[in-house]
């Protein structure tokens, strides 16, 4: 149990496309040891989105390995992306078989530009995202963090931009975080740092640049104990969260004593 | 041998990128059967078009020629 759910008065809940949700926590499910480690990590993360990508079956295989057998989707909010997608044509057509499996009409839109850095190609991103919220679709896309970018995306019609912390899969925190409280300051829309978040320091950091939640995946599935790292994950969110409520002291380049200077003995 | 005989009729097309060559009169739900497939936890699209009516899979025969793309959900960030 989280602090923010054990005192809802001490944070509002987060709104995307007009629906809440209950943690500012997000995450994936691939690249697990196993499916029981990742519903084990899942449940210790206390996230309720969890993305999915779209594959083929393998129909060589003897069973199906589909993460549905696992995951169940009343319980959880399946969130479809177009992971893999460096196109807007083949962006698009994930997207729809995402929606296609009937679940929701959201889609974690990714339309990758370059395979070494996984960087988005955002002026593909913004064409697809037009298109797809112009098909009712409730479009949350992976950008990086250049505000014109994500106020074109906002324009577009996404109801929520995810700008990455660090490159997908990187581990490297947070690398510009005034980029991330400009986007954020600028924005209208929900704000939801998508990758690069490595261990909950950063997690807690990114959330104290103001930013409304985190979505991460390969920091829980890699870390050497998922579970213990989605824990940790889960209060280093709360903990940024609450920090950036609360306000921090201003910063000050000389020491000024917290005990009293007067009654000292003479 | 006799050519116009309908006993062992195929239809080839391609499932998922691979050449297949299935009974001629097979259905979007018998395909899903073959392969031990829960049709509510996959989507099928043919052709380019995603098959939206689940309920309609018992009576869409595929033909020869088809191009047939069956998906799930897996693990992904």
């Amino acid at each position: 149990m989280s602090a923010t759910e054990l005192m809802p008065q001490l944070d509002t809940p987060l709104v995307i496309g007009g629906r809440t949700f209950a943690s500012r926590l997000m995450v994936g499910t691939g690249k697990y040891a196993s499916n029981a480690q990742m519903i084990a990590a899942i449940e210790a993360s206390g996230a309720e989105v969890v993305t999915v990508a779209v594959r083929r079956v393998d129909l060589d295989r003897s069973k199906d390995e589909g993460v549905l057998h696992h995951l169940s989707p009343d319980r959880f909010f399946l969130l479809a992306n177009t992971a893999g997608c460096y196109n807007v044509t083949d962006a698009l057509r994930y997207a729809r078989l995402g929606r296609a499996a009937g679940f929701n009409e959201w889609v974690k839109l990714e339309v990758i530009g370059d395979q070494q850095t996984l960087y988005p190609d955002t002026a593909g991103l913004i064409e697809a995202t037009k298109i797809l919220a112009d098909e009712g679709f409730k479009v949350m896309a992976y950008t990086n963090d250049d505000l014109i970018a994500a106020l074109r995306l906002e324009d577009a019609g996404a109801v929520c931009v995810m700008p990455l912390a660090s490159p997908i899969g990187s581990g490297l925190g947070l690398l510009n975080p005034m980029a991330i409280r400009t986007i954020k300051h600028r924005l209208s829309v929900p704000v939801i740092v998508d990758a690069g978040v490595g261990t909950a320091s950063d997690a807690t950091l990114v959330m104290e640049q103001g930013v409304d939640g985190i979505l991460m995946n390969t920091a829980l599935a890699a870390a050497k104990d998922p579970i213990r790292m989605a824990t940790a994950m889960r209060l280093g969110v709360d903990a940024g969260r609450l920090a950036y409520l609360a306000g921090r002291m201003e910063r000050r380049e000389v020491a000024v004593p917290s005990s009293p200077t007067t009654g000292m003995l003479t | 041998m006799t050519p116009l005989s309908t006993a062992a009729a195929t239809i080839a097309l391609t499932v998922n990128g691979e050449p297949r060559s299935l009974p001629a009169g097979i259905t979007i739900a018998g395909l899903l059967a073959a392969h031990e497939l829960d049709p509510r936890l996959v989507v099928v699209e043919r052709n380019g078009v995603i098959e939206r009516d689940r309920a309609a899979f018992e009576a869409q025969l595929l033909d020869s020629g088809d191009t047939i793309e069956i998906v799930h959900f897996v693990g992904g960030g």
